[in-house]
């Protein structure tokens, strides 16, 4: 049986001041995939991600995103969160005097606001958070502290990805989650995005290396060049990619013009 | 998009001033103007001790020879003191029954929330309700006084403890400080009065009201605190107005002597009517506040929540007289629309071993001024007095101003001082962020406050931080588009 396609971007045209950057994107994402998107800098890989999750600064032009069945460009950015869609960010933000918890509790209680639930109790939801702790191996003291401040690059990271493991998304969508992290940060980050991957949810991995795509392997791999996806293959494109860059695709597209 | 979410935060944030009604009372009023006559009268309607005439008259010839100070960073219109009424009062004494209280201002104190039913109150706190210019009700007075805290309004205390307001009174504050000062000690109406005796820790926490109610009027109240040699209290001031276009002008007296390992909490929640949306109307807040740790290890704590008032000029302050005293200052200040606020703390190290803490953290948003001016003077023979200053300011939107001005008068060179100050403002990163985890546009505002703010709120007494938290909150208008 086919399964239902969660994800469907149409011809997406996407501008900033003016300027488009996304040039007519399509794109399919299905229940249990793993997608990368890579392409060099200023290839729109961001700007996809922004306009999928509801940034307004961007104009979408034209085009259609379609998310569960639902149009996505007619709902506001909290509640695309809400119908499940989950950004790590590239540079997650700082807010002092609000610790993570706190602030994951806010998120979660909307969320389940949402869907006609009511406010999660406070016991469980202090369990649910220990349990999500220990799965993506997260510091307690780090969970106490106002979200993000003072954080270290790699602290950061994996306060997104444990936030992702608490607001459970359909479609997770991670930004150059790679970018600043050494290696062991980087592993500790897979694991855990690797750890929250179910037959049921799907992720876009964005990046500009191969080296995160080692670890959070690919169904399929997809290269944005220039506003457009230009190629699209299996995990096996990665490698190629790392090997010889990006300029043999760059010919290819001007060698089809 | 930008659109809708600001409409949604207009319709969220932007509600109407909640306690902008007006009370139909019978009022019993003297003439507009100032002039000795009207001081006399009043001194005359409050059957007062020559002495407090006295005092009265000297204040006003001294104040017929100030101007207004015009240093702050503050816009205010001409004010014709001969158009203002200098005494309004319900038509009722302060009634010692709850059955005797005028229905009308039972219902009117109700509907602010304020509990002068004793049966009814929050448990553990006292207050004293005072209405243009005079004091309505003190709950709880019984009780203290099997302890010995005397907590009454301003005028019950000149009748009943005549030497203690004589030997304190202006003692703080004299009425030659300032021009604003100088004209409340001409023609202070009421106010409340607490004495705490040597040793004794005030069982509930004490809580004024103030209310204007009537048109045209000023208001023009004094509080006198003094804790005696080893003896604590919490107290907490409260302020609202009626919504009319016309400014009204507010100019009070706080005065607080800590003796001797004495300690005193001193909170604000000032809601004075802020004016409407284009800054029409509201209360021109002009008030003198300080207190003096007197005695060795003497502490007072300020603690406020500034959220109304056209025009704010306040600077509560504390004079370190006492070795080894410490005061802490805590501030949220917010602006919003045409508000203005000039508003800070003054710390002055005169004692050996004095320390104190400033906490200031300023919301700027409309078309707002809100300025942070603060002073810490340490005098030539105090030694190793230490200050932390910490000024902090947040901008909604890019329409409102914030000014930080700290003056720094350090005469010896033991003292420790530090100083920090930051701005920001309320990115619209911040903001994407909350939506992207599923928090809409005002609940995020609300949370980047709470964070902001909460080092203060966390000072203010439990039964009132969640009502200043609130009012931080609604007080913000859709800023953030």
């Amino acid at each position: 049986m086919m399964e239902a396609t969660m994800l469907k971007i149409k011809n997406l045209h996407a501008s900033i001041d003016g300027k488009e950057i996304l040039k007519g994107i399509n794109l399919e994402v299905k229940p249990g995939e793993i997608h990368a998107i890579m392409g060099p800098n200023g290839a729109g890989k961001s700007t996809l991600s922004a306009v999928l999750t509801g940034r307004e600064r961007f104009d979408v032009m034209a085009g259609e995103i379609e998310f569960n069945g639902k149009n996505l460009l007619e709902m506001p950015a909290e509640d695309r969160a809400r119908e499940g869609i989950f950004l790590s960010f590239q540079y997650p933000v700082e807010i002092p005097g609000v610790s993570t918890v706190n602030f994951l509790k806010t998120a979660v209680n909307e969320h389940r606001k949402y869907h006609g639930q009511p406010p999660y109790p406070a016991g469980d939801f202090l369990k649910m958070i220990r349990e999500k702790m220990e799965l993506v191996g997260i510091d307690n003291k780090l969970l106490n502290r106002s979200l993000n401040e003072g954080f270290s690059g790699g602290e950061k990271k994996r306060n997104e990805i444990f936030q992702m493991a608490v607001l459970e998304p359909k479609l997770a969508i991670l930004d150059e989650t790679d970018s600043g992290l050494d290696i062991d940060a980087l592993r500790t980050v897979a694991q855990g995005v690797n750890k929250l991957k179910k037959p049921d949810n799907a992720v876009i991995v964005i990046t500009h290396y191969q080296r995160l795509l080692d670890y959070i392997v690919p169904d399929v791999v997809h290269v944005l060049y220039d506003g457009r996806i230009v190629k699209t293959a299996g995990k096996e494109l990665v490698a190629e990619l790392e090997k010889q860059g990006y300029d043999w695709i760059k010919e290819e597209v001007k060698g089809r013009s | 998009m930008a659109k809708e979410k600001d409409e949604i935060l207009q319709e969220v944030t932007g509600s109407d001033y909640k306690y902008g009604f007006v009370t139909d009372v019978a009022t019993d009023t003297i003439g507009k103007g100032l002039n000795e006559e009207v001081i006399r009268t009043i001194s005359a309607k409050k059957e007062e001790p020559e002495w407090l005439l006295e005092f009265r008259l000297k204040a006003y010839r001294h104040w017929l020879t100030m101007k207004m100070p015009q240093w702050a960073q503050l816009t205010i219109p001409e004010i014709d003191y001969q158009d203002i009424i200098y005494y309004a009062a319900p038509k009722q004494e302060a009634k010692k029954d709850w059955e005797d209280v005028d229905p009308e201002l039972k219902a009117t104190f109700d509907k602010l929330g304020i509990p002068l039913n004793e049966q009814k109150t929050l448990a553990g706190v006292a207050v004293d309700a005072v209405m243009d210019s005079i004091s309505v009700k003190t709950t709880f007075k019984e009780t203290l006084a099997e302890r010995g805290v005397i907590f009454c309004s301003f005028s019950e205390a000149v009748k009943n403890h005549p030497d203690l307001v004589k030997k304190y009174l202006g003692t703080v504050v004299p009425y030659t400080d300032n021009f604003f000062a100088a004209l409340n000690s001409a023609v202070f109406s009421d106010g409340s009065f607490v004495y705490i005796p040597k040793g004794v820790r005030c069982p509930m926490e004490l809580s004024t009201y103030f209310r204007i109610n009537a048109a045209k009027t000023g208001q023009f109240e004094r509080t006198l605190i003094v804790a005696d040699d080893e003896s604590f209290v919490s107290y907490l001031e409260g302020c609202t107005a009626p919504q009319r276009d016309e400014n009204q002008l507010h100019a009070a007296i706080v005065e607080i002597v800590v003796e001797k390992n004495a300690e005193v909490k001193y909170s604000t929640v000032q809601n004075w009517y802020p004016g409407d949306k284009d800054g029409k109307g509201g209360i021109y807040n002009f008030v003198t506040k300080r207190g003096i740790c007197r005695g060795e290890n003497a502490k007072l704590i300020w603690a406020q929540v500034e959220t109304g008032s056209a025009i704010t000029w306040k600077y509560p302050s504390t004079i370190l007289k006492g070795d080894g005293s410490v005061s802490e200052f805590y501030s949220v200040a917010v602006t919003n629309n045409y508000q203005q606020a000039d508003t800070g703390t003054k710390m002055i190290h005169i004692g050996n071993n004095t320390r104190s803490r400033i906490v200031s953290k300023g919301i700027s948003a409309g078309y707002s001024s809100n300025s942070y001016r603060g002073k810490v003077k340490v005098v030539k023979s105090c030694r190793n007095a230490r200050n932390y200053s910490q000024c902090d300011s947040l901008l909604l939107g890019d329409k409102c101003g914030a000014h930080t001005f700290p003056y720094l008068e350090i005469e010896n060179s033991t003292a420790q001082v530090e100083h920090e100050a930051t701005t920001s403002k309320i990115g619209e990163d911040q903001i994407f962020y909350c939506n992207q985890r599923g928090i809409s546009t005002e609940d995020a505002v609300g949370l980047i406050i709470k964070g902001y703010a909460g080092d203060v709120i966390n000072k203010m007494p439990m039964e009132f931080a969640v009502e200043a938290q609130k009012l931080l909150q609604i007080s913000l208008e859709g800023s953030v588009g």
